[in-house]
């Protein structure tokens, strides 16, 4: 059957399309296009090939990629061990985990930044809770800036940025667990399978494929976070918390050098792309199965 | 029976959920307590958690202390539901279009705001910035709207969408039947039927315009007056004495309404915001 063409339902999406574009769409192309630039606050702007990435890849920034990855990979991990941790709790039939379940929420829902402050007293070394119970607790033996110190201001940083995250990968992968059948769990118990041994041959495999899109996610998510080592660190001490984006922060709106940051962005973004795609061929494979599977019970 | 628990098992259970709320309450209490403690109470050592002389002074001093308090709150207030009014105008008939309609091109368009929703803002500052520059857009609400509407956007779509495709078909096609127009059909058929998905859409994108505000501010306004919340008390930070009572204090009553709203909406709110994450 032929129709004519229908422009009712491209209009529909004029507006969502003219905004995406212009602030998503066309600044990834700018980032790229700007990345060979020498572009600054100065009015002119030059093509210099590759010399940016030249520069980029000389100097330290291979160690700031680096580093970038561990705290993304060490984000991630802690994020979904306590996603899972809280979802298998939340998913146990006991009194009260309506209310628990609401409580999960609040450090997703607030803003970022005002979070953030409430860390930043957390990890006060002379007055702040972490720190003073420690010491009561005599793990240690007087006050500790944990910002003030490289590896300590990596660990908080990574910390505070799985406080954010874990409320939503608890809910996603209790919604997960939600559609575990049932009977799979009974046929088990009636065959004498214990809690911990029904968690692992069951749910476990049920739930892989959203454990594995919500790591995909969360790396993705975790890759463009921002707010939290800024305000935590500013990337210090001595660049111990710098990550590509407070690199590329630093480097294009501090000391305006917009062709140099591009280049950062850039790398970040293709990075953002892999990442992207493997979650994309992901999806569609979960699809795929969804459908086999619909089809063999039919 | 299968749920049935033995006693060492409820044990269990309550003291990891326990740690677990622990670990992600702790800061909010913490902040609490040092609203109420007085200035010579939070700077002393060693911690403790019940000091003397605690009261909610805090929470009236802070209005003298941040002069521009009410009229960050204001900002915060502004931006997101400005941000929420244009980002629903862009999803409600995008919609509308990915649910009902099929074309050419459709579904490789919704892969696009799949993918789009990817990309965070701060990876793309520079050339956000540029464009801001040129319009003129600095340092204005504007700056902090338009972004802050078009990061939340895809989301929205994908959670309207799934609200749409749940309205049954025949209702439209009445109307078509009747001659109306595919435009009033939508306007006074569908819509109507679709608020309750809309109020929900335009909680959760309200709320995540409200919790993404510090970059778009920090980034692209200098001028206090325009400051929403997080940006205003951020710049206290940096003094030689942060009156932290107070800080935590109006962090404490900044936060307030979205807590508010979403212990009220709680089961539709957490739809909405884990539905970037969730694929149809």
């Amino acid at each position: 059957m032929t129709r004519r063409f229908d422009a009712f339902p491209y209009l529909l999406l004029l507006p969502a399309a003219l905004l995406t574009l212009a602030i998503v769409a066309w600044p990834v192309v700018e980032t790229f296009r700007l990345s060979f630039t020498n572009a600054s606050i100065r009015a002119t702007e030059d093509y210099i090939g590759f010399q940016n990435y030249e520069r980029l890849f000389s100097g330290s920034f291979m160690a700031i990629i680096w580093r970038t990855l561990l705290w993304v990979a060490l984000s991630v991990c802690l994020k979904l061990a306590m996603g899972l941790f809280g979802a298998v709790l939340l998913n146990a039939a006991v009194p009260g985990r309506a209310l628990f379940r609401v409580l999960v929420m609040p450090p997703w829902i607030v803003p970022i930044a005002i979070g953030v402050f409430m860390w930043s007293w957390m990890y006060n070394g002379q007055f702040g809770m972490i720190s003073g119970l420690l010491q009561r607790w005599g793990f240690l033996a007087g006050p500790f800036e944990f910002l003030g110190y490289r590896n300590s201001a990596f660990l908080a940083t990574v910390v505070t940025d799985v406080w954010i995250g874990t409320p939503l990968v608890t809910l996603y992968l209790l919604a997960a667990m939600q559609t575990v059948p049932r009977e799979l769990h009974e046929a088990a118990w009636v065959d004498g399978a214990s809690r911990f041994h029904r968690f692992r041959r069951v749910t476990l495999p049920l739930i892989a494929p959203s454990l594995a899109t919500m790591a995909l996610l969360s790396a993705i998510w975790t890759f463009n976070s921002f707010e939290i080592i800024w305000i935590l660190t500013e990337g210090g001490p001595r660049g111990a918390t710098t990550t590509m984006i407070i690199d590329t922060y630093k480097t294009a709106i501090s000391r305006f050098q917009y062709g140099a940051g591009a280049a950062r962005s850039a790398t970040l973004l293709v990075l953002l792309m892999v990442l992207t795609g493997i979650y994309l061929l992901l999806l569609n494979r979960m699809a795929r199965r969804a459908r086999r599977l619909e089809e063999a019970s039919a | 029976m299968i749920d049935r628990y033995r006693w060492w098992e409820l044990v269990l259970i309550y003291a990891g959920i326990a740690v677990f709320l622990i670990f992600l309450l702790a800061p909010f209490v913490e902040a609490f307590m040092v609203s109420l403690r007085p200035l010579t109470q939070v700077f002393r050592a060693p911690y403790r958690f019940f000091t003397e002389g605690m009261s909610f002074k805090a929470y009236g001093d802070m209005w003298t202390s941040v002069p521009m308090l009410w009229r960050y709150m204001l900002n915060s207030f502004l931006i997101a539901s400005g941000a929420t009014i244009l980002a629903l105008i862009c999803i409600v008939p995008a919609a509308y279009s990915f649910a009902r309609f099929s074309y050419r091109g459709r579904d490789a368009l919704l892969g696009v705001f799949l993918v789009v929703n990817m990309v965070g803002a701060a990876v793309l500052i520079i050339p956000l910035y540029r464009i801001m520059q040129s319009f003129g857009l600095l340092n204005s609400y504007g700056a902090m709207i338009v972004p802050g509407a078009a990061f939340a956007t895809p989301a929205g779509i994908f959670l309207m969408r799934s609200y749409f495709l749940r309205i049954p078909r025949e209702l439209e096609e009445a109307a078509l039947m009747d001659g109306a127009s595919r435009l009033y059909t939508l306007r006074r058929v569908i819509l109507p039927v679709a608020t309750p998905g809309i109020v929900v859409v335009a909680i959760a994108t309200f709320i995540a315009a409200y919790a993404q505000q510090f970059l778009f501010a920090l980034t692209f306004n200098s001028r206090d007056a325009y400051n929403p919340l997080p940006m205003g008390l951020y710049q206290f930070f940096g003094h030689e004495r942060v009156l932290w009572n107070e800080l935590m204090a109006a962090s404490l009553v900044g936060v307030a309404p979205v807590l508010l709203v979403y212990a009220f909406m709680q089961k539709h709110i957490v739809a909405g915001l884990t539905s970037g994450a969730v694929k149809e």
